[in-house]
């Protein structure tokens, strides 16, 4: 099972170029716009302070998310990636995980980039933040494995559209990234809680100001191993189902 | 290899349908039948790359159910389509494979250069693959089969959508091969193919083997040595007729749309009978026996749909 180290490296090459270059124009946007605005703290800290951190968390889903729709797709339908390995002593499993370990891999490069940019524009207070790239990693993952898992059973695309506009763009809107969940009406507070970028964001924002609790992080970092665990069956399934007919 | 009662259902509709057959080392053996007969599934199920519904298979002695991976380190497969990395280099295809099948990189490098020298690729190794020819992208895929050394080699329609020319330097490259001893197991629906390259082939047909030998064997067996095309230019001759009356010379005759096909020992005579009995036709050819008309008398229909 040493093969997925080595598939992982098979470049799925698009441009390295807007992932991080987005979020940094974010950042300075409404960080330093929007921030100079907000005279008064959010939650405690500067706007910018406050904003950073979320964008971290979001970016990971969004990147997380992308990675495992149409390159999915794309192994399946077009270019038949998958089927290439499956030729190979490489199993299901193999294939899988090989493509999770490397939307990882760019998950890690992309975080790291951002906590650098962050730490630069001088918005991370704790040794803390550190925890930051592993919790943005496994956000990324937590919303990579189910997507896959849907993408690996798809015959068209037409359902990513249905992803991003009634899932991850909400979920990048009302998180708690521009603000937080306490500013929603009372009733929309619980099911804003109940998403999954909320515990990434409430995580990787708790770790970079240093004031998470240990309970809390708890339950935040079970949700997002949870559903990244959930996630990886469900594709198991789909996978096996879709590849080996 | 070997495979008794071997079937693939999917759903309702049965794709092979409880298949026999034994494939010794180094032979080259064909699955010769027209689209939809049952050869891909049959490859699929060979390549351990589809489970097998019911009957037994057996490939290099062992079970695909269990031992999938296993056998797959050790034969080759080329699909029905191709599916390199058209982003990557031809290189690069071959290294990202070979690193699927854990060899070391060295060893990689060194069997690729002599794999695309061997498919005369080499002045293109570095090139991106999406802008070649769909007759060198076969080549690559069919290198590509090969950087793991295997003993056995899968091969699904190789030339379909080839030009002749493409073609014949994939045959030769197949039969260099076949004489360094891989064995090979190749599908086609090209009897020009399923003769050059085979040993002993099967006929497939809706599902099932319709006959099994070596070319030559096939030939003698379902058809005669020679047959006489014949093309009358009013469309509604009777044909039937014109075979009846050659009866005695004429072994069997085809009707088809287009051609009566006689079948006789000597097509040159039968010829001379056909002028002898006033009839004019169109055009006549007299050419030997091939493996199509082996398949027209086994299944009625031409393998060229």
């Amino acid at each position: 099972m040493r093969y997925w180290m080595y598939q992982y490296k098979r470049t799925w090459r698009g441009s390295i170029t807007t992932s991080f270059l987005y979020p940094v124009l974010y950042l300075a946007a409404m960080g330093l716009g929007l921030g100079s605005l907000i005279k008064g703290h959010v939650d405690g800290v500067r706007y910018l302070d406050f904003l950073a951190p979320g964008l971290l968390a979001s970016t990971a889903m969004q990147i997380g998310g992308n990675e495992a729709m149409y390159p999915v797709m794309a192994a399946i339908k077009w270019l038949r990636t998958y089927f290439a390995m499956l030729a190979t002593p490489l199993t299901v499993v193999d294939v899988l995980v090989g493509h999770l370990a490397w939307i990882a891999l760019r998950l890690v490069m992309v975080t790291s980039i951002y906590l650098a940019v962050m730490t630069a524009f001088g918005t991370v207070h704790s040794a803390l933040a550190v925890l930051a790239l592993p919790v943005g990693v496994l956000t990324g993952l937590a919303f990579a494995a189910p997507i896959a898992a849907f993408a690996a059973a798809q015959q068209n695309d037409t359902g990513f559209s249905t992803i991003y506009r009634f899932g991850l763009i909400p979920l990048f809107l009302f998180s708690g990234t521009f603000f937080p969940v306490a500013q929603l009406p009372g009733w929309l507070q619980p099911i804003a809680q109940a998403t999954p970028l909320y515990h990434g964001v409430a995580l990787c924002r708790g770790l970079v100001l240093g004031h998470v609790g240990l309970a809390a992080a708890g339950v935040h970092l079970a949700y997002l191993v949870a559903l990244t665990v959930v996630g990886f069956v469900l594709a198991m399934g789909t996978y096996r189902r879709r590849l080996v007919t | 290899m070997v495979a008794r009662g071997l079937t693939k259902r999917f759903g309702d509709f049965v794709a092979v349908d409880g298949i026999d057959f034994e494939i010794g080392r180094g032979e080259s053996y064909g699955l010769l039948g027209p689209n939809g007969a049952g050869k891909t599934s049959t490859m699929r199920m060979i390549a351990c790359m589809s489970p097998v519904s019911a009957g037994t298979l057996r490939v290099l002695g062992m079970d695909p159910a269990h031992e999938g991976s296993r056998i797959r380190s050790r034969i080759g497969i080329v699909p029905q389509e191709d599916t390199l990395d058209l982003e990557l280099t031809v290189l690069d295809n071959l290294m990202v494979y070979g690193r699927y099948f854990d060899l070391p990189r060295r060893v990689i490098r060194e069997r690729a250069e002599q794999l695309l020298e061997f498919t005369q690729l080499s002045e293109r190794a570095h090139d991106k693959v999406d802008p070649l020819s769909g007759g060198m992208k076969r080549r690559l895929t069919i290198a590509r089969s090969l950087v793991s050394d295997p003993e056995l080699l899968i091969l699904d329609e190789p030339t379909t959508g080839l030009d002749p020319q493409a073609r014949h330097l994939l045959w030769d490259r197949l039969y260099r091969l076949k004489q360094q001893g891989v064995t090979q197991v190749i599908t086609t629906h090209y009897m020009e193919e399923a003769e050059q390259l085979c040993d002993r082939l099967a006929v497939m047909d809706g599902g099932r083997f319709a006959a099994e030998g070596s070319p030559s064997e096939l030939i003698a067996r379902y058809s005669t040595r020679e047959v006489l095309e014949l093309r009358f230019r009013d469309p509604d001759t009777d044909t039937e007729a014109v075979a009846a009356h050659l009866q005695g010379r004429v072994q069997r005759f085809e009707a088809l749309p287009d051609r009566l096909l006689l079948y006789t020992d000597d097509g040159e005579a039968t010829l001379t009978e056909v002028h002898q009995l006033g009839l004019n036709p169109d055009s006549a050819l007299v050419r030997r026996s091939s493996l199509e008309d082996v398949f027209l008398r086994l299944t009625g229909r031409s393998l060229v749909d």
